[in-house]
């Protein structure tokens, strides 16, 4: 096992950066998440780190040691592809068996680990059977044991849930996390599904055309987004543009937002704040307000209703706003009320104008 | 529930019905009927047509026993068939691993196209360039010693290395074709899993690729040896006096002894032959695909 450094790579297919000089550092043991928009770069790092490619300049190492030039079957790494990419003129146990089989173990042994990582996803009883008569998520499994019954250094996985159905997903999901957590390995996961990537990783990574656009563990993203697209493509935000002022920025009609966290800019640059939907509280009159509450007029164009929560869209200025409200059984908003928005300057986030 | 899966496919084939009757006529008219002439002539001992008398006879058939001639061409014919089977599994695999997984675009339709090319052209325009080639002062003899500094003499033509390269010529598309079919349906994740789970390439390509691609190796095997093995305008042309084969010796009963009768016998032998070695090999080559 081991932690795998990624400094400065890039990567063009002719005139196209996929990658440009991107640097991750995933800790040894740790469930790490690549999260980006299709076209992004994802797959193509997780190509790079595999070594299926190789990159065009920067360097890559594995347990400190270097492996930009190694090619994939030197390089002790486990992959799970999308499609499961089983071997289809194999038995489930003989899939499970290739990696020790092509090392040259011993009939004994490979039989005994094959069993452990079949036993470990729960499919000890399906040794026997072909790949095309399992589920989809039986083959998913599968695959997950190929890849770690070699103990590999590094576990990479590229959208594996993907096919799967929201409710095996979710299964699949704790099943992942708690294989990961027994074995304790490295893992890289890349998925385009926000909830995946917040629920099940250490860290996330958000690529954006190539570049890392953040990284850092699932909150300080969500809580403290670095820029606008990793504001929204995280998660849900209310955007609002205008100068700084110091310690927030002003509208173009004047009013002033205040904001708690996130950079520190000088005043008069453009500048952008977040604050996430179900940080505003929403009133229909004025109130008693807190003093250094951020403070919106508004009016409800459109109520969601969601069962245990609704969202309500609120028009200010041109801007639909998005505020989510848990359902505590007190009154609902009519669509076309008048409202007033409120929430607190920590839960605003101050970012520089990209 | 067994009666009822019973009437479901009966009704299923009477739907069908319909639309199999014109394959059906086609194959009455054009193969059975043709064919079962064949048959009842080989067992007559003259042709009808020459308005000689005939009777039945089984001596056509026992020919073949009586003179060893007869088994001997026969067992040369299918060593011959092996061989350019051989070679063309040997040439024409790689051909079509690196059309189905090397080249992209552009690249592979072009060299698809060269090796289709031998495919359109003429038989016999095919085997008389070879013949140029091929023989003393012919292009191949005078390209090397172009080349070469010492001098050799090149004379393939007339000989068996000479049949075997011009039935080579002519039949290596259909293996790259059968397996360039197979090679292309397996998915590359297939390659980089076994990669990624430590296999090198030549091991990814004998666990993997070669037995996903076995179909089309055998259905390119059956497809070349069949017909080589009753092949007689390569080895006459190409091969002189060392080019007598089993299939040039029915062509003579047809064409140049006109006894139609015993190479019509000749050829139901070595239909048996070829149909009881397909039945062999089938199991043998189901279970390794
Ligand atoms: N072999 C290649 N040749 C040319 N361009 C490529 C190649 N591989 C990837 N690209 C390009 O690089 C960019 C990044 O591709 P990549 O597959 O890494 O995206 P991704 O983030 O995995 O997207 P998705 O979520 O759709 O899988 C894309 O614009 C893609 O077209
Ligand atoms: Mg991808």
């Amino acid at each position: 096992m081991a932690g795998v450094q990624v400094s400065s790579v890039s990567r063009s297919f002719g005139a196209h950066k996929a990658l440009d000089d991107v640097s991750i550092d995933f800790a040894d043991g740790g469930f790490y998440a690549l999260l980006g928009p299709s076209g992004s770069g994802k797959t193509t790092l997780l190509r790079q780190i595999a070594g299926f490619d190789f990159p065009d300049t920067g360097r890559i190492s594995i347990g400190g040691e270097s492996v930009e030039r190694v090619p994939v079957e030197k390089r002790r790494i486990g992959m799970v592809f999308q499609n499961y990419a089983l071997f289809p003129n194999m038995s489930v146990a003989d899939n499970v068996a290739f990696g020790l089989s092509v090392r040259g173990e011993a009939k004994a042994v490979i039989a005994a680990e094959v069993q452990r990582a079949l036993d470990l996803v729960q499919l000890g009883k399906l040794g026997g059977r072909r790949p095309h008569q399992l589920s989809g998520g039986q083959r998913q499994r599968v695959a997950l044991a190929r890849a770690i019954v070699t103990k590999p250094r590094v576990l990479l996985l590229d959208e594996p849930l993907g096919a799967l159905d929201k409710a095996l997903r979710v299964d699949m999901q704790i099943e992942l996390k708690r294989i990961q957590r027994e074995i304790g390995i490295t893992t890289i996961f890349v998925t385009h599904d926000q909830e995946e990537a917040l629920t099940m990783s250490d860290r996330i990574g958000i690529l954006r055309d190539g570049r890392l656009v953040q990284e850092g563990p699932p909150e300080e993203i969500y809580d403290r987004p670095k820029s606008e697209f990793a504001a929204t493509f995280l998660g849900d935000a209310n955007i609002f543009r205008g100068d700084t002022t110091g310690n927030g920025i002003r509208l173009p009609d004047g009013t002033a937002i205040a904001a708690g966290a996130g950079a520190t800019l000088a005043a008069g640059a453009k500048a952008s704040c977040a604050v996430r939907p179900e940080r505003i509280r929403i009133a229909t009159d004025a109130g008693a307000s807190d003093g250094d509450a951020n403070t919106l007029k508004g009016q409800v164009s459109k109520r969601i209703f969601a069962g245990n929560n609704s969202t309500y869209f609120v028009e200010r200025d041109g801007q639909t706003l998005k505020v989510i409200v848990q359902n505590t059984g007190a009154d609902r908003l009519a669509e076309g009320q008048d409202v007033v928005l409120r929430w607190s300057p920590e839960s605003t986030v101050l970012i520089a104008a990209n | 529930m067994a009666a009822q899966s019973a009437t479901a496919s009966r009704s299923g084939l009477r739907s069908a019905l319909p639309l199999l009757a014109p394959a059906y006529l086609w194959l009455t008219v054009a193969i059975f009927l043709p064919l079962s002439a064949m048959v009842f002539f080989s067992f007559m001992t003259d042709l009808p047509l020459s308005g000689k008398s005939w009777a039945f006879t089984l001596g056509n058939y026992a020919a073949f026993f009586s003179q060893s001639l007869y088994l001997t061409l026969l067992l040369a014919s299918l060593r011959l068939g092996l061989e350019v089977t051989l070679w063309c599994i040997v040439i024409g695999y790689p051909a079509a691993y690196v059309l189905a997984k090397v080249l992209k675009g552009r690249s592979r339709e072009a060299i698809f196209l060269l090796v289709i090319l031998p495919f359109w052209s003429n038989g016999l325009v095919r085997i008389f360039s070879w013949a140029m080639v091929l023989r003393e002062g012919g292009i191949l003899d005078t390209a090397l010693n172009a080349v070469l500094p010492f001098k050799i003499n090149i004379d393939l033509m007339y000989s068996y290395p000479a049949v075997i390269i011009g039935l080579v010529h002519s039949y290596v598309p259909y293996m790259v074709l059968t397996c360039y079919l197979t090679l292309q349906a397996i998915d590359d994740s297939l390659i980089e899993a076994g990669r990624s789970l430590g296999a090198s390439r030549l091991q990814v390509l004998k666990r993997v690729i070669i037995p996903l691609s076995m179909p089309g190796l055998v259905a390119g095997a059956a497809l070349i040896f069949v017909p080589v093995v009753g092949s007689f305008m390569e080895p006459r042309i190409l091969g002189g006096r060392t080019g007598t084969f089993y299939g040039t010796v029915i062509e003579d009963q047809f064409v140049a002894v006109f006894n139609w009768p015993l190479g019509a016998a000749l050829s139901f032998i070595l239909l048996a032959v070829v149909l009881v070695i397909l039945a062999i090999a089938s199991p043998v080559l189901r279970r390794a695909a």
